[in-house]
């Protein structure tokens, strides 16, 4: 009897698989996530303003990482993250002022974010890749 | 029962006020905040200093680097994103690491990071910027 008992499934405390899928608290997640990247991402700033101080040889060897597939991903990734989670920061100091919590306001703050992040990183890339061009 | 309480002058709202569950009230809201505004102008102004050193050789990016309002941006940028950053990861550690020992490792992991990250940027810009 005790054991039939275990087995049932009782709902425990309501975790994000029982809610409908709401970009609100993706968003909430992203931000933590995106957070948590650009701690590590700084070791990426940190390596690229040692390398300065250090000499050309070694900012020779950041600028050919950088030039590589992968770290133009890991530069692309970072510049997403940091774009995001400003814009994401920004969102909270609304919400910190006591603003946009009605369910059309979060809702388009959330789309906000993200359509703000992915445009602003383009809008960097195609300032950088531009800069790149004139300044070689 | 009576011979351990201790004998305070205290009101109640006194002893809990600007204090709560973390002996530090709500400084370490307020300090996630200040950076977050300050991280703001000063993101920007990173991403713009990157953007401006692309495809730029060691010399030029050193000179630019080096340049004092350029330097003092760097610094601000580095010391508020790290003083942020640490204080974004404790709040993950102690939401998910529930072992103490290892929360306390982590908890001081975390400090160590932030400090030789930061100090060794700090010292990459002030390098730059002074010569030698």
């Amino acid at each position: 009897m005790a054991d039939t008992k275990a087995r049932i499934e009782r709902p425990l405390s309501p975790h994000i698989q029982v809610y409908r899928f709401m970009l609100t608290y993706v968003m909430s997640g992203f931000h933590r996530v995106t957070g948590a990247v650009l701690y590590f991402g700084i070791v990426l700033v940190a390596w690229w303003l040692m390398a300065a101080a250090s000499g050309p040889n070694a900012y020779a060897k950041v600028q050919w990482f950088m030039g590589t597939f992968i770290g133009r991903l890991v530069l692309f990734g970072y510049t997403w993250a940091l774009i995001h989670h400003t814009l994401g920061g920004i969102r909270h100091l609304i919400w910190d002022s006591i603003h946009g919590f009605g369910p059309n306001e979060r809702e388009w703050l959330a789309r906000a974010t993200l359509a703000g992040s992915i445009g602003l990183t383009l809008i960097a890339w195609i300032a950088g890749y531009v800069v790149m061009g004139g300044a070689r | 029962m009576m011979e351990r309480k201790t004998v305070t002058m205290k009101t109640p709202l006194g002893r809990v006020r600007g204090l709560g569950a973390g002996r530090s009230g709500t400084q370490v809201f307020w300090h996630q905040r200040l950076t977050s505004v300050a991280g703001i102008p000063l993101t920007i102004a990173f991403i713009v200093i990157v953007i401006a050193l692309l495809g730029r050789n060691h010399a030029a990016a050193v000179q630019i680097l080096g340049s004092p309002l350029v330097a003092i941006l760097m610094l601000l940028f580095i010391l508020t994103t790290v003083y942020h950053m640490c204080l974004g990861m404790q709040e993950i550690i102690v939401d998910y690491v529930h072992d103490e020992l290892l929360k306390y490792l982590v908890l001081m992991g975390n400090i160590f990071f932030g400090f030789a990250v930061g100090l060794s940027s700090v010292y990459a810009i002030l390098k730059l910027s002074f010569g030698v």
